[in-house]
């Protein structure tokens, strides 16, 4: 079989499956569609907080992207997982026990304010929103690029399988195939890794190869040499405030995305919520751990394949001409000497590689069998079709719960919420794929939007109403609308040429802090502000310090004794 | 009464000084082993070997993570022996239905 055809095969098998799952996980309640029925088991929920969490950036670029940033790519690494020990310590355990059903619930009661809990809905909504957009196109992509299939079509075929699953099985339905979602997209991952890694040092462990091997080494020695950067030296591609910056702003941000918090109310218990994190974080860095080392041999390897070589030789070799006709390759002799050079120097570099290579040529050139190639592809789509429902989710509860429900019906029937909460989903995957079809210009940039916003805004919100029992609404209302407003107009002023289309950046940092790492300006303010104000303003009311105390044990001491 | 009703706030607030001082100690070594060794120290570092790595470079890209899974599993279970010392371990029903825990929520 050709590799279309295993591809086609195997992709058309795996959306059977998570069909199949849909069906069978059909809910008649708010409780299943929203949480589950808190009924998921702690290493089952910890699967699909990684599959929820682990897009197809995280699954195709992020190798790529680190192998160019060389040791400055641990913002990604440190900054993307770092925020679980957070959610495992500050925020998982105690809002499992407060037992509801989405952040905006949470907000909205310990504040007790609908207006707190309007603004976190909106919050939800918008940070949700612009991590979803990513994620349709992400589907198309891979769809066009293995299958020849246009953008425009893989996007649908997406939307109509998450539809499915999602509007049928709500929570449920969604947890079951990211469970599912997640072993593929990890043994798509890990295979080719182990490949390249045995091929390269001899060691098929990753990790390992690259910790006791002298291959970073020699591939830093040998960037020195080709004029790029040093590869195991730190801050050679930002500033070390930058890189502290933005690690810190990804870590607190993480803490703070809705879709990944709301998993965790999808557990039996309190317990089950610090469990269900360790396996989350244990399931990402499977993929986290060996991502880095995947970027150094495959740009040992791509150096190695490529300079000094002549330019006809390396032709012969059939992946090279693949990617070159996809156009993430391009390989020019300018000098015309007959052979290839790297350089610093764009006008004489002579190959030219996108980021996205490094994961998607892995395979090809260790050599696999063409069922890899197919298998990484369906690995892509579970990436991305996992992080979309876990959204899609996100934003549903949003609106059916918290805006519909606790703000504007409160009479609401079980029936009413359970419809409006699928039509809310069906809707959202409408938006998704209208913005994975029509990408906003400055859709690359929305990711630092999510996540600062998160860190602003979120995060300090939560963290407050659990360990300062004195908070209160005007602190907490005040300390997010600051943070909120500092971190979006810092960024649009930041990406402005992006956003408006002006010529530069209206400023180019914040005291040297770019956009990425601004939302941790925004979260310190959030912090003092609210602190602030809520020592000058009344205490909160008994019942409010009361159901304070009450979330911060798994079980009130028994008081009949 | 009175007194019974005391002792169960001090003994519950006295789980909750345990629980805080926990968590401070785990976010000291998050914060060392990644804002620390692999940012602040970056340079320093870089100058000592760790088998075929800079240190640094190693925390950086690799110890950092599983630093951070060891404190989870951690936490996790000394929290485990600390609710059951405090008597506040859920019991773990089987046929429950949930719904009936989600309902009594925290409505006040």
């Amino acid at each position: 079989m050709s590799v279309e055809a295993l591809t086609l095969t195997l992709v058309v098998i795996t959306f059977a499956i998570y069909l199949y799952i849909g069906w069978r996980s059909k809910v008649k309640d708010t409780s299943n569609f929203f949480v589950a029925g808190n009924d998921i088991p702690a290493a089952a929920n910890g699967a699909a907080i990684a599959a929820d969490w682990m897009s197809a950036a995280s699954f195709i670029s992020m190798a790529g992207l680190i192998s160019f940033l060389g040791y400055d790519g641990t913002i990604y690494l440190m900054g993307w997982t770092g925020g679980y020990v957070l959610l495992a310590l500050l925020l998982a355990p105690y809002l499992r026990k407060f037992g509801r059903y989405t952040v905006p619930d949470f907000i909205g009661d310990r504040y007790y304010s609908n207006g707190a809990r309007a603004v976190a809905a909106v919050a939800t909504l918008f940070i949700s929103l612009t991590y979803v957009a990513g994620q349709m196109r992400g589907v198309g992509i891979v769809f066009s690029r293995y299958l020849q299939v246009d953008i425009i079509v893989g996007v649908l075929i997406g939307m109509a399988i998450v539809a499915f699953f999602a509007v049928l099985g709500g929570m449920k339905g969604i947890t079951w195939t990211q469970v599912v979602q997640y072993t593929i997209l990890i043994v798509a991952f890990l295979i080719p890794a182990i490949a390249i890694s045995l091929k390269l040092t001899g060691n098929p462990v990753p990790q390992l190869a690259l910790t006791f091997s002298d291959i970073a080494k020699e591939l830093s020695v040998l960037q020195v040499e080709l004029g790029l950067t040093e590869y195991v030296a730190p801050f050679t591609n930002m500033s070390a405030l930058n890189v502290f910056a933005v690690t810190l702003a990804l870590m607190i941000g993480t803490a703070g995305l809705p879709h990944v918090i709301i998993r965790f109310y999808t557990v039996k218990n309190v317990r089950a919520a610090r469990w269900s994190a360790g396996w989350a974080l244990l399931f990402i860095a499977l993929l986290y751990t060996t991502a880095p080392a995947i970027g150094v041999f495959a740009k040992y390897n791509l150096i190695n394949s490529f300079n000094d070589q002549s330019i006809e030789q390396v032709r012969e070799e059939a992946w090279v001409t693949k990617w070159e006709e996809t156009g993430l390759l391009s390989l020019e002799d300018k000098n015309g000497d007959g052979v290839l050079a790297f350089s610093s120097d764009a006008a004489v570099n002579e190959v030219v590689i996108d980021p996205d290579i490094i994961v998607l040529s892995t395979p090809e050139v260790a050599e696999l069998a063409p069922f890899v190639i197919a298998l990484v592809a369906a690995g892509g789509l579970a990436a991305a079709l996992s992080t979309a429902s876990g959204l899609l989710l996100a934003m549903s509860s949003a609106v059916s719960h918290d805006i519909y429900y606790r703000i504007y019906r409160p009479n609401a029937t079980e029936q009413q919420r359970l419809k409006v909460g699928r039509i809310m989903i069906f809707l959202a995957v409408i938006v998704a794929g209208y913005f994975g079809i029509n990408p906003p210009g400055f859709v690359g940039e929305v990711v630092a939007f999510a996540f600062g916003l998160a860190a602003a805004s979120l995060f300090p919100a939560i963290l407050l109403g659990i360990f300062d029992q004195r908070m209160n609404r005007e602190g907490a209302i005040w300390g997010i609308s600051v943070g909120l407003a500092f971190t979006v107009i810092m960024i649009l002023l930041m990406r402005s040429p992006q956003v408006f289309g002006t010529e530069t950046p209206v400023i180019e940092s914040f005291l040297g802090i770019n956009a990425q790492g601004v939302g941790v300006v925004g979260a310190l303010l959030n912090f003092v502000i609210s602190f602030i104000v809520s020592r000058r303003t009344a205490a909160p009311p008994e019942e409010i310090q009361q159901m304070v105390e009450d979330i911060r044990v798994p079980k009130v001491i028994n008081k009949t004794g | 009464m009175k007194e019974t009703q005391q002792d169960l706030t001090r003994k519950q607030k006295e789980y909750w000084k345990k629980n805080t001082r926990l968590i401070r100690v785990l976010l000291v070594i998050w914060a060392l082993v990644s804002l620390v060794a692999a940012i602040i120290l970056a340079k320093p570092l870089s100058g000592i070997q760790f088998f075929g790595i800079p240190l640094s470079f190693w925390f950086a890209q690799q110890g950092s993570i599983i630093i951070f899974l060891f404190l989870i599993f951690y936490y996790a279970i000394r929290m485990d022996k600390l609710d059951k010392e405090y008597d506040v371990q859920e019991v773990i029903l089987t046929e429950e239905p949930s719904s009936k825990d989600k309902d009594k929520g925290v409505s006040t």
